[in-house]
């Protein structure tokens, strides 16, 4: 699995796109990482009579209506908002793909209960459910949320690795381990899985762009992250009545949410023509 | 009727230039079948489509080819006359006429689009012809299976529509590449017999390019042989196999198993096909060749006339005629 | 060369295939194996003949319990393929293997050579760790390969390393019983003749015994002692792949034999064009599988209606009840 996961950036970084992407990616990771002791403190106490002020040599982002630094509080809200996506993506992609295996290794009934709960569940728009969700909590707690997006995420992955063994269950090299008298075990860990890694990586960073989307839409919402954890999705929420007047305060954090989720996608697209075989 | 003279096609590829094929000639005559006959990756295919100057990018064909169609130069043809040929005065078939044929069209509007692709008639009358054409091509109950969509066909009536849409527009040259190699062998047969039964009919040349010597023999007048982007052999199809003066073309003999004769041990050739950028010096054939001597390695043996009459390119046929 | 006590032994075996269904669109049954029985002797070739879609696959994946029949038996050296509890039948799979007509599917893309051929041996223990590579290199080099071929990948070799290195991965666990599934129809003439070779080669050694799935009948020709022709799931004719090719008696075999192209143009046959294709095996008819094309002068009314079962006609066991009528 590591060896695939480096083959894969190794093929994003063969085109130009794919480069840009890995390459913005790795700077906001880095920065997400490395930067917060050296700016000011994103939970500082709100001092709502300082208010906004436009970026200045101080505030190179300028501060929120409650004073507070809007770089610090963007790279805090990079942290919550790339992990919130990182680990959902891949709650997502471990179930979708323990799923797609079970169902298109076993076949039968199983296959046809399973694929068929994954219609249904299609069916019902995602944000939806999470809004229903919500319902059981006043307050959503970080670790809820990202389970909650992983268990909502993984239907498509399910579909396309379930019809990678299929397709992978008539060739030959298959049907020569079954003859050999591998056992399901072996099947599954040593021949299907290593041939569907391709396209799992390739689902899993377009995953992580819908996510990251996702997350700043519920946190817009308000019932994403809560404050005063800081969210690119809630700081927008936060700043929608000074909108004209400080616009600052929403500018940044959107300009984060675009920049991260085309570099996501970037790499997604590269990733999807080399794996498309057409392409070759 | 089709002369074609040292043809070379060349790719690209990273700074350096491959040419799977380097050098073909040959005629085509009316009425005429040629076999060109070749294993995987001798350039016979890609010859076929240098022909119609339908070579996938990056290929080009490289300056110093002649290819003329009754004196015609198709190499210096605008994109309005070149379309006039292909499917009009020269017809193609492929290897899997599933893939070929459009799979949301009907075989009818697709024969019938080849027809007035290349001419004005009215709705009435294209619809006859194509009713005709399928008629001609053996195509039972043609006014059903005019409304039918390619997948509800079998292979062999899949072959048999490629064929009614090469033939729309009266070609002269049908070029016809592996168009048996994904039937069943009874199917096989029958088409090898409307391609005959089509020539004889239309008086068409046909240039039929396969890897199955065993189709050639009865069906073609004359052959050629490729190997690694050259024709080695080339002669009337009786003379070569009653006496093959290539030591490629015997060794292709020795390889075929026979329904006929005693039960002997295959004699294969030795080794792989090599690769176009990996053509070997002097002779190509020389690495695998049973009978090499040194100068094959060294120089290019000069195309000479063999015991049979036709062409051959080898050194013992020089020295030795 | 039927022995009296066969390595493998069928009988009436039947294959259905169901398509569709419930929430799925229509429901098919394919027909594919409508009751064959053979046996193969240790040491020989069986060749089973037809065209696509007769079924011939089918009875070679069977066999080796690659997949359930719908009915009848398999007996493996006298015990029921199909009554094993599932150690004793992997134990079992050591002795039959089998290898594939296409060459580019047949091996995993991510695998080394080293690990696809070494795969038998790890699985069933059959020497230590240590000594898989070694037992992978005299492998390889047995089918003609350099052994330090086993560090590369599938993609590095050509059609015909390939089918040698799928030969060297069945050969790994020492097998008796080889099923060739189309072996060499992928691959060019010059390379088609090594494969062959190899295959008569390692027979010779190793005693095996081989179902060879083909359609082209020269191939067979040179491979098999006995030869089955299949038609729509059932056995046309069954006998010694010399007299079957040299004078067939049922009319297909005939139609199939005059259809084989022959590298001698002076040979001198009357061609027998069969018309139409081979049928689709949906729908079944009652009587003779192969009437719907057959051109025999004295076919009439009992063809259609009563199938016509092998029996012995001319020292081969043949399916046609005007087996001893010239057809035309």
């Amino acid at each position: 699995m590591t060896g695939a996961i480096l083959d894969t950036i190794r093929t994003a970084w063969r085109s130009p796109s794919g480069r840009a992407g890995l390459l913005i990616l790795g700077l906001l990771v880095a920065t997400a990482i490395l930067a917060p002791p050296l700016l000011p403190d994103p939970l500082a106490t709100p001092d709502p009579i300082a208010g906004a002020t436009p970026p200045a040599l101080a505030h190179p982002f300028g501060t929120d209506p409650l004073s507070r630094d809007i770089l610090a509080r963007v790279v805090a809200g990079a942290r919550v908002s790339l992990s919130v996506a990182g680990l959902g993506v891949i709650i997502a992609l471990t179930t979708g793909a323990l799923v797609g295996l079970v169902a298109g290794h076993v076949g039968g009934l199983t296959d046809t209960i399973l694929m068929r709960t994954v219609d249904g569940a299609m069916a019902i728009p995602r944000l939806f459910a999470l809004l229903l969700l919500t319902l059981a909590w006043e307050r959503i707690p970080l670790g809820a949320l990202i389970l909650v997006i992983g268990a909502t995420g993984w239907f498509g992955t399910s579909r396309l690795v379930r019809g990678e063994v299929l397709r992978l269950r008539g060739a030959g090299h298959i049907t020569a381990a079954r003859a050999l008298g591998a056992g399901s075990w072996r099947l599954i860990t040593r021949h299907l899985l290593p041939n569907t890694t391709g396209p799992l990586l390739v689902a899993a960073t377009l995953g992580v762009g819908e996510v990251i989307l996702l997350e700043a839409g519920l946190s817009f919402l308000g019932v994403g992250v809560q404050p005063p954890t800081p969210s690119w999705g809630g700081m927008i929420l936060d700043a929608r009545p000074v909108l004209l007047t400080a616009p600052w305060a929403s500018l940044f954090p959107g300009l984060a949410i675009v920049i991260t989720v085309l570099a996501v996608n970037l790499v997604g697209d590269a990733l999807r023509a080399a794996f498309d075989p057409r392409s070759a | 009727m089709l002369t074609v003279r040292n043809l070379r096609v060349g790719f690209h590829l990273g700074g350096t230039l491959v040419t799977p094929v380097d050098g073909v000639s040959f005629d085509i005559a009316r009425g005429e079948t040629l076999a060109l006959v070749g294993e995987s990756g001798c350039g016979k295919s890609l010859t076929s489509l240098a022909l119609l100057r339908l070579l996938p990018p990056p290929g080009e064909i490289l300056s110093g080819s002649e290819i003329r169609l009754d004196g015609e130069d198709i190499l210096a043809l605008k994109a309005p006359a070149l379309r006039a040929i292909r499917g009009g005065r020269i017809g193609m078939i492929f290897q899997d006429p599933m893939t070929s044929l459009n799979p949301v069209l009907t075989v009818g509007s697709q024969v019938a689009e080849a027809i007035t692709a290349h001419e004005r008639v009215g709705r009435q009358q294209v619809r006859e012809r194509v009713l005709a054409l399928f008629d001609e091509v053996g195509i039972p109950d043609p006014a059903d299976r005019y409304r039918a969509y390619p997948h509800q066909l079998s292979g062999g009536l899949r072959q048999r529509v490629m064929i009614a849409i090469a033939l729309a527009a009266q070609p002269d040259l049908l070029l016809a590449d592996e168009p048996t190699t994904a039937l069943d062998v009874t199917v096989q047969a029958q088409i090898l017999e409307l391609l005959d039964r089509l020539r004889e009919s239309r008086g068409m040349g046909i240039l039929l390019i396969t890897h199955d010597l065993g189709i050639v023999a009865g069906r073609a007048d004359r052959i050629a042989v490729m190997y690694a982007g050259q024709i080695v052999e080339e002669g009337t199809t009786a003379a070569v196999f009653a006496n093959p003066g290539h030591p490629y073309t015997r060794g292709l003999f020795g390889s075929i198993p026979s329904l006929t004769g005693p039960r002997v041990r295959l004699s294969p050739i030795p080794g792989v096909v090599p690769q176009p950028n990996r053509w070997p010096s002097g002779c190509r054939f020389h690495p695998r060749c049973p009978e090499v001597m040194d100068r094959c390695a060294r120089e290019a043996p000069v195309v000479s006339t063999p015991a049979h009459g036709g062409s051959c390119r080898c050194w013992l046929v020089t020295e030795d005629p | 060369m039927t022995s009296p006590t066969p390595l493998l032994a069928v009988r009436d075996l039947v294959k259905h295939y169901r398509s569709g269904g419930w929430l799925a669109g229509p429901s098919r049954t394919v027909h594919a194996v409508n009751g064959v029985s053979f046996e193969v002797a240790p040491g020989e070739t069986l060749a089973l003949v037809g065209e696509s879609g007769c079924g011939k696959t089918s009875v070679g994946r069977t066999v080796l319990r690659l997949q359930d029949p719908t009915s009848g038996q398999v007996l493996f050296e006298g015990s029921d393929l199909f009554a094993l509890d599932r150690r004793t039948l992997r134990a079992l799979r050591r002795r039959m293997q089998i290898i594939f007509q296409d060459p580019y599917s047949s091996l995993d893309p991510r695998m080394t050579i080293g690990r696809s051929v070494g795969e038998g041996l790890e699985i069933h223990r059959l020497v230590p760790a240590r000594e898989i590579p070694g037992r992978v290199g005299d492998l390889l080099a047995e089918v003609g390969l350099d052994p330090d071929a086993a560090g590369r990948y599938p993609h590095e070799f050509s059609g015909g390393q390939r089918q040698r290195i799928g030969i060297a991965r069945a050969l790994a666990v020492e097998p008796v019983f080889l099923v060739c599934d189309e072996p060499v129809s992928a691959l060019d003439v010059s390379v088609q003749a090594q494969v062959l070779n190899l295959l008569t080669d390692l027979q010779r050694d190793r005693g095996l015994a081989y179902l060879f799935i083909a359609h082209d009948l020269a191939v067979v020709r040179h491979v098999a002692h006995r030869v089955a022709v299949m038609y729509l799931g059932r056995f046309m004719e069954v006998g010694e792949t010399a007299s079957l090719i040299s004078s067939p008696r049922h009319p297909y075999t005939r139609a199939l034999v005059s259809a084989v192209p022959d590298p001698d143009p002076g040979r001198q046959y009357t061609r027998i064009l069969l018309p139409g294709d081979p049928p689709s095996a949906t729908v079944l008819p009652p009587g003779c599988p192969f009437a719907g094309r057959c051109y025999h002068r004295l076919k009439d009314a009992r063809c259609t209606c009563e199938r016509p079962e092998l029996r012995p006609v001319g020292g081969s066991l043949v399916a046609c009840h005007y087996a001893e009528e010239e057809p035309v």
